[in-house]
């Protein structure tokens, strides 16, 4: 046991699973505040006989591990902020032509160069629409270095199984913190492999032909079948194609395969919910205030409850719905000006009990900040 | 004697009209680049085709091999990924003009200095022809085009001394004129062990040759004929103002993926143990 027991930063522990997950692949790209990720991938992947290559910006590092995955490696980049806007463009093409991938935005404060070594929340958006066109992704987030472990292996389990980029987005608060982590023996958590045809050598394959479960089995690339692979709207051989038909088909198959699973995908931790008048909504680094809060609050007495987000998109509207029928008030803690506040407020049933607690100084925020915020909200003065 | 090479055993028949304009290089290209790798007799299986966005990439499509469709400019980093991932690959990046060296770039010259072996082939228009000829980097000064109505000003790089700079192992210069040196080259370039870029200029008679009143497809090839000559010869030691031709470096030089390789089982032996 105790020589699985580690002390080290988040973006360590992303690194330990994604080995425990299976990660043969990584490019990327240094950029603050996520290099250790890279760093750490450098030192490890070579030692497992996995690939590591240090790339000229992020667009190419993007395209890289979509090269590699492919090609049948279960691959992987990690970014912050303005990286991940360089690649969008790629990300859009994992989208478009199934191919999974993890990639870690590990959040600092924008907008542009903005607060390089400080963290935020401020890019649960840029996760979900920073591609253009429509399309749908995941996106996985955690509070605490257990969690941040189980999410990345959740991270490349979902990207196997959808065919999809899944984006895990963490932030500088958990990712530069250092604290207990216990790595989880071989066999512990699931690790979903790659699904590949049974279709022989020499007959024709389909890599965008779903099963009746809806999964598409891939063939490794370069290996014995030939077929296309495009952004370009494509038939089930992978070839272009302007048929509305098809293109109908397409787009909402991408869609529908990860929003129509939303209650698989869902990942989400409650606390004290069961006879909560107050809930906090929360998620990454901000849940540690948010359940700091609660704490203290049911210690006084006070009903309190949190619910945890953990996968942000597709957002789990219907757990949101359901946990907050019988609040009266839902405080949803987030560093930014307002993101999942919004979604939760379209879902609940009386969006008017919904309130943004907040900070957006650079600083982390505090259990005062929220207690503070929280009083005034109720009307009980500061 | 050479073997008679049948071409409609390495293309996908069903994606045939191809999209290229009466008159344009690229099936030339696409043509003898089939014969390099025929002659080579590299199994369809062990060749990957790796594009980015233009009219060149649309090559990709057209051949039986595995094929990769990418985004404008990025075929060389999406290249990169699947070569260190199955570096037994052969792996073959036909790209255009703007596509290798305006938006990819960055790339181009990076692939060059890590010496990766992959085989790029620039198929040199010196304009943007899917998006209805604009100027490109190679494009040059004086020409014109849908975006240089006056004239262009921005002057052109040369791919192959950018490429030499850069540290590319194999670089080569030759034009759709001389198609039977793009066989030879190419056939060199997918032999050469690390990065080798293979420039041929190639005809634009709809945009390029139009908007420059150098006539149709077959003026514009005569161009290339009276226009090029091969490094080393007479002819341009007598006119050094033509366009040199032929192979201008083939160099060993450390692979980078056999580096890797190296590294792993160097990295491996000594933490394994």
């Amino acid at each position: 046991m105790n020589n699985r027991l580690r002390f080290i930063q988040g973006n360590e522990v992303c690194v330990e699973a994604a080995l425990y997950a299976g990660v043969e692949f990584f490019a990327g790209y240094p950029i603050t505040p996520s290099s250790e990720i890279l760093e750490h991938m450098a030192l490890k992947l070579p030692r497992i006989g996995g690939r590591f290559v240090q790339m000229e910006d992020e667009i190419a590092s993007m395209c890289a591990i979509i090269g590699a995955s492919l090609t049948g490696r279960k691959s992987m980049t990690a970014t912050s902020g303005p990286g991940f806007s360089l690649m969008q463009e790629a990300l859009g093409f994992a989208v478009m032509s199934e191919i999974p991938c993890v990639v870690a935005d590990v959040q600092r404060f924008g907008p542009s160069t903005g607060l390089p070594t400080q963290g935020s929340q401020q890019d649960v958006y840029q996760a979900r629409w920073g591609r253009h066109g429509d399309h749908a992704i995941i996106v996985l987030t955690a509070s605490n270095h257990q969690d941040i472990f189980n999410i990345t292996v959740e991270a490349f389990n979902l990207s196997e199984t959808y065919r999809t980029p899944v984006i895990l987005l963490l932030d500088e608060g958990v990712a530069h913190l250092r604290e207990k982590v216990i790595i989880p023996e071989e066999g512990e958590l699931p690790v979903i492999e790659r699904l590949r045809t049974s279709v022989p050598e020499g007959v024709d394959y389909h890599p965008y032909l779903p099963r009746e479960d809806g999964r598409l089995p891939m063939s490794d690339f370069g290996g014995k079948h030939r077929y296309n692979v495009t952004g370009l709207f494509h038939d089930m051989w992978g070839f272009p194609s302007t048929d509305p038909k098809i293109v109908h088909g397409l787009l909402h198959h991408l869609v529908d395969k990860i929003e129509g699973n939303v209650h698989e995908i869902a990942r989400y931790k409650e606390y004290y919910l069961d006879d909560a008048d107050i809930i906090i909504i929360s998620y990454g680094s901000s849940a540690r205030t948010g359940l700091h809060v609660v704490r203290g609050m049911r210690r006084r007495g006070e009903k309190w409850g949190m619910l945890e987000l953990q996968t942000l998109w597709p957002f789990p509207s219907h757990i949101v719905r359901e946990r907050c029928e019988e609040a009266d008030f839902i405080f949803v803690i987030e560093i930014n000006m307002g993101q999942v506040v919004n979604e939760v407020k379209k879902c609940v049933d009386y969006p008017e009990r919904v309130y943004l607690v907040n900070r957006v100084d650079g600083e982390f925020i505090t259990p005062t900040d929220v207690r503070n915020i929280t009083r005034v909200i109720q009307g009980r003065g500061v | 004697m050479t073997k008679r090479i049948s071409i409609k055993d390495y293309i996908r028949k069903r994606f045939f009209p191809h999209i290229w304009c009466p008159g344009c290089g690229h099936g030339i290209v696409l043509n003898n680049m089939l014969r390099a790798i025929a002659e080579l007799g590299i199994p369809k299986n062990e060749i990957v085709m790796v594009s980015g966005i233009g009219c060149s990439s649309r090559i990709a499509g057209y051949v039986d091999f595995h094929s990769l469709h990418t985004l404008h400019g990025r075929a060389l980093a999406f290249a990169t990924g699947v070569k260190m991932s199955q570096p037994h690959l052969h792996v073959i990046v036909p790209m255009g003009d703007g596509d290798a060296l305006a938006i990819g770039g960055n790339h181009f010259i990076h692939a060059c200095r890590r010496n990766i072996n992959l085989t790029a082939i620039v198929m040199n228009n010196r304009i943007y022809g899917m998006t209805g000829g604009q100027f490109s980097p190679l494009s040059g000064r004086g020409i014109r085009a849908t975006t240089a109505p006056y004239s262009n000003l921005d002057p052109n790089f040369d791919t192959v001394k950018l490429a030499l700079a850069a540290g590319a192992t194999f670089v080569a210069r030759t034009t759709t004129y001389h198609f039977r040196e793009i066989k030879e080259y190419i056939k060199k370039a997918i032999v050469h062990e690390g990065f080798s870029m293979v420039e041929i200029l190639s005809q634009c008679p709809t945009y390029f040759g139009r908007k420059n009143k150098m006539g149709g497809a077959v003026e514009m090839l005569k161009f290339f004929k009276e226009n090029t000559a091969l490094v080393g010869s007479e002819k341009l030691a007598k006119e050094p103002q033509l366009i040199p031709r032929g192979i201008f470096v083939e160099r060993e030089a450390p692979e980078y993926t056999k580096e890797y390789e190296r590294l792993i089982k160097k990295v491996r032996g000594a933490y394994n143990k």
